[in-house]
């Protein structure tokens, strides 16, 4: 069992890592792109996690999130280890608890906004006039509920950026990771996305993960985690 | 994911590459239509089969001949040693050893469990017919066994009840004879010549009654049909002054068994007949033959549309493993938000199926448009002689089949590539570029 670290906790942790090792390769070509990470994530928390390009942010924000295994170390959800979730508890945290917004988006060009939002309520099985409901809601909150029958690729990189942003809130996720969030947009409109992104942190309680390399956006976070070729070099709290 | 929704999507993405897809339906489209246009001629000839079957019944009827040599080789064209009651039937890899038949060999075969009566086939050997002292034609003419029918043109089949005597011409004979048509050709006298035993020509004049349908195995083929008087009078007058001991032998007898028997009592019947030295064949025996024919041939036909399809169904594995190569990206961000590795496989079989539905329907039904109007230009004109004769008919079941069968194929053919999408990792999926 973990023994809970610091006493000034915001919430129960709701991932834990331990000493998490993650290796590519073998022989020559093997490369170590974490090399013993150990962190908590609360509840309701917003943590940063910056560093050089490389230095695997993006590495350890799949383990978190549980798309990765890691090679050694323990990854904990809810106190329970991952390694032994079965996979239908396991496509079910990555459907419920956790949401994705991603630097390159990844919308489907072909489907409309409206269905690229409902993406996973239809993974999930909802019915489809309720998962229509739920989409449109949570459009409207980004206020894009006038481009839901667009196609995705109709849009611009902020309306993009704020329909994946819909589409990783509309299961009501406990965790929201943003890998580079800002990363493909203006300073103004990276600047918006940030506050959406916070706004929802604040009244809704919703846990970020967010990786960057922009100090300001990190600086908006509760936490700071700097990562060094594999390692956490150093943690700041605000 | 809800399986409607998987397979909206599945059936969606289809439409994805255009070009593609069609390409691919194309080619399943040429398997498909040939698939359906080769087992159609065998629907269309094997009905035409049963059909003429049940025209000529008999059903209940074995035709008996007496084997000559247990060891006879059909396929040995050497020289026969000279047995005097063996007649050699056929030539070369056709022909068949069989004995005369006296009237203790009708004993026998009466005797044998399950016949109910045996009538011995005495043919006519006429040396002409001619009508109105016109051109004299060679003819072979027999008797219909019972329970023998005969589809006519024109006119009626020859009636056994009657002491008058009736024939029937086939429709090769009508003009020759000097008939305006076939119906020019009911109610004539046609004047029938037999040689008998002291080698005198004896004349019979017969009444024409109908004129028979050419079919693909009617009673008797290309012979003129006599009733039970005219031919007993043939046969009596051909008899005459011949000595004893060549009256009363029979190449041939008819046997008639309980209608009632299934096939396995039948065959029983027969293997009973065999052990007593008969051979015996009911009209079916002579027709299967025809089937099984017609079967290896659409068969082998099929089997060159089965190579077609299954080119297809690597034109389905190629074009989805495009599809999974494409949508990488896509699949890692279903799966990385909870979509299982089940479901994923699932989505790109639909599409492997739809595909193969797609091509299969379009297929068939094209094969079914160009099948009904060729075999209804080819009835009007070259297969005219054939009346009743659709050359490709489709029945439901077959086709159902057809389209199941290539839906299977494509299924087959998306495994691998579904395989390959299913076993994809989020992480590599979304680092893809
Ligand atoms: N599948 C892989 N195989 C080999 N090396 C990899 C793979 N994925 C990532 N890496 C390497 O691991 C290191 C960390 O990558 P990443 O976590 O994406 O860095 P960051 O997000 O901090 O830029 C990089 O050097 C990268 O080249
Ligand atoms: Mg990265």
């Amino acid at each position: 069992m973990l023994d809970p670290l610091g006493a000034d906790t915001q919430g129960a942790a709701i991932i834990s890592v331990r000493d998490v090792e993650k290796t590519y390769g073998s022989g020559a070509g093997r490369f170590d792109a974490l090399r013993g990470v150990s962190l908590d994530i609360r509840e309701g928390e917003s943590l940063a996690i910056v560093g050089k390009s490389g230095s695997g942010k993006s590495t350890l924000m799949h383990v978190l999130a549980l798309l990765d295994e890691p090679t050694a170390g323990t990854v904990l959800l809810d106190r329970r280890n991952a390694k032994e979730l079965r996979s239908s508890e396991l496509n079910r945290a990555r459907n419920k608890t956790f949401g994705f917004v991603f630097q390159q988006f990844f919308l489907t060009p072909t489907q409309t906004v409206l269905e690229n939002v409902m993406l996973p309520l239809t993974i999930a099985g909802m019915p489809n006039r309720a998962r229509r409901a739920q989409a449109m809601a949570a459009l409207e909150q980004l206020e894009l509920a006038d481009k839901a029958k667009n196609k995705a690729t109709d849009l611009s990189g902020g309306q993009k950026q704020r329909v994946v942003i819909a589409r990783a809130l509309v299961n009501h996720p406990r965790i929201i990771f943003a890998d580079e969030p800002t990363g493909n947009l203006d300073t103004a409109t990276g600047r918006t996305v940030e506050d959406i992104l916070f706004t929802l942190n604040r009244e809704q309680g919703i846990t970020l993960v967010i990786v960057t390399h922009d100090d300001d956006l990190a600086a908006r976070c509760d936490r700071r985690i700097q990562i060094q070729d594999g390692r956490i070099l150093e943690e700041a709290t605000r | 994911m809800k399986t409607i929704d998987l397979v909206r999507t599945g059936v969606r993405n289809t439409f994805r590459s255009r070009a593609r897809t069609t390409l691919t339906v194309l080619a399943i489209f040429v398997g498909a239509f040939t698939l359906t246009i080769t087992s159609g001629l065998g629907t269309g000839i094997n009905r035409y089969i049963d059909d003429t079957v049940a025209a000529i019944g008999g059903g209940d009827v074995l035709t008996v001949t007496k084997v000559a040599d247990e060891d006879f080789d059909p396929t040995d064209t050497s020289p026969q040693e000279y047995d005097p009651n063996a007649v050699t039937t056929g030539d070369g890899i056709a022909r068949t050893s069989i004995e005369m038949m006296t009237q203790d060999d009708l004993d026998a075969i009466g005797d044998v469990d399950d016949i109910l009566d045996v009538e011995p086939i005495t043919p006519a050997q006429v040396d002409y017919v001619s009508h109105d002292d016109g051109t004299r034609y060679t003819a072979t003419v027999s008797a219909l066994t019972p329970g023998q029918t005969v589809q006519t043109t024109a006119g009626a089949e020859p009636e056994n009840g009657t002491t008058q005597f009736q024939i029937s011409l086939p429709p090769t004979y009508v003009e020759p004879l000097g008939f305006d048509d076939d119906t020019d050709a009911i109610g004539a006298t046609l004047t029938i010549a037999v040689t008998d035993g002291a080698f005198e020509q004896h004349t019979v004049d017969a009444e024409i009654v109908g004129v028979t349908e050419e079919t693909l195995a009617g009673p008797g083929g290309a012979s003129l049909i006599a009733n039970q008087a005219l031919q007993d009078e043939l046969v009596t007058l051909q008899s005459t002054g011949l000595p004893d001991d060549q009256l009363d032998q029979w190449a041939q007898a008819t046997a008639t068994f309980d209608p009632e028997l299934t096939p396995d009592e039948v065959d029983a019947l027969k293997e009973g007949l065999a052990d007593e030295g008969f051979s015996g064949t009911t009209t079916a025996d002579t027709l299967g033959a025809f089937t099984t024919v017609i079967d290896t041939i659409v068969l082998i036909l099929n089997a060159f549309a089965g190579i077609a399809l299954l080119a297809a169904g690597f034109g389905i594995v190629n074009t989805l493993l495009m599809s999974v190569q494409e949508r990488t990206r896509e699949i890692g961000l279903m799966k990385a938000m909870g979509m299982s590795s089940g479901r994923v496989f699932g989505l790109f079989s639909i599409e492997a199926v739809f595909i193969g539905f797609l091509g299969s329907a379009i297929g068939v039904i094209t094969a079914m448009i160009v099948g009904t109007a060729v075999s209804g230009l080819l009835a009007g004109a070259l297969l005219a002689n054939l009346p009743g004769l659709t050359l490709i008919a489709f029945d439901p079941i077959t086709i159902g089949v057809t389209i199941l069968v290539i839906m299977a194929v494509a299924f087959l053919a998306g495994t691998l590539p579904a395989a390959r999408a299913a076993r994809k990792d989020p992480v590599d999926a979304l680092r893809y570029e």
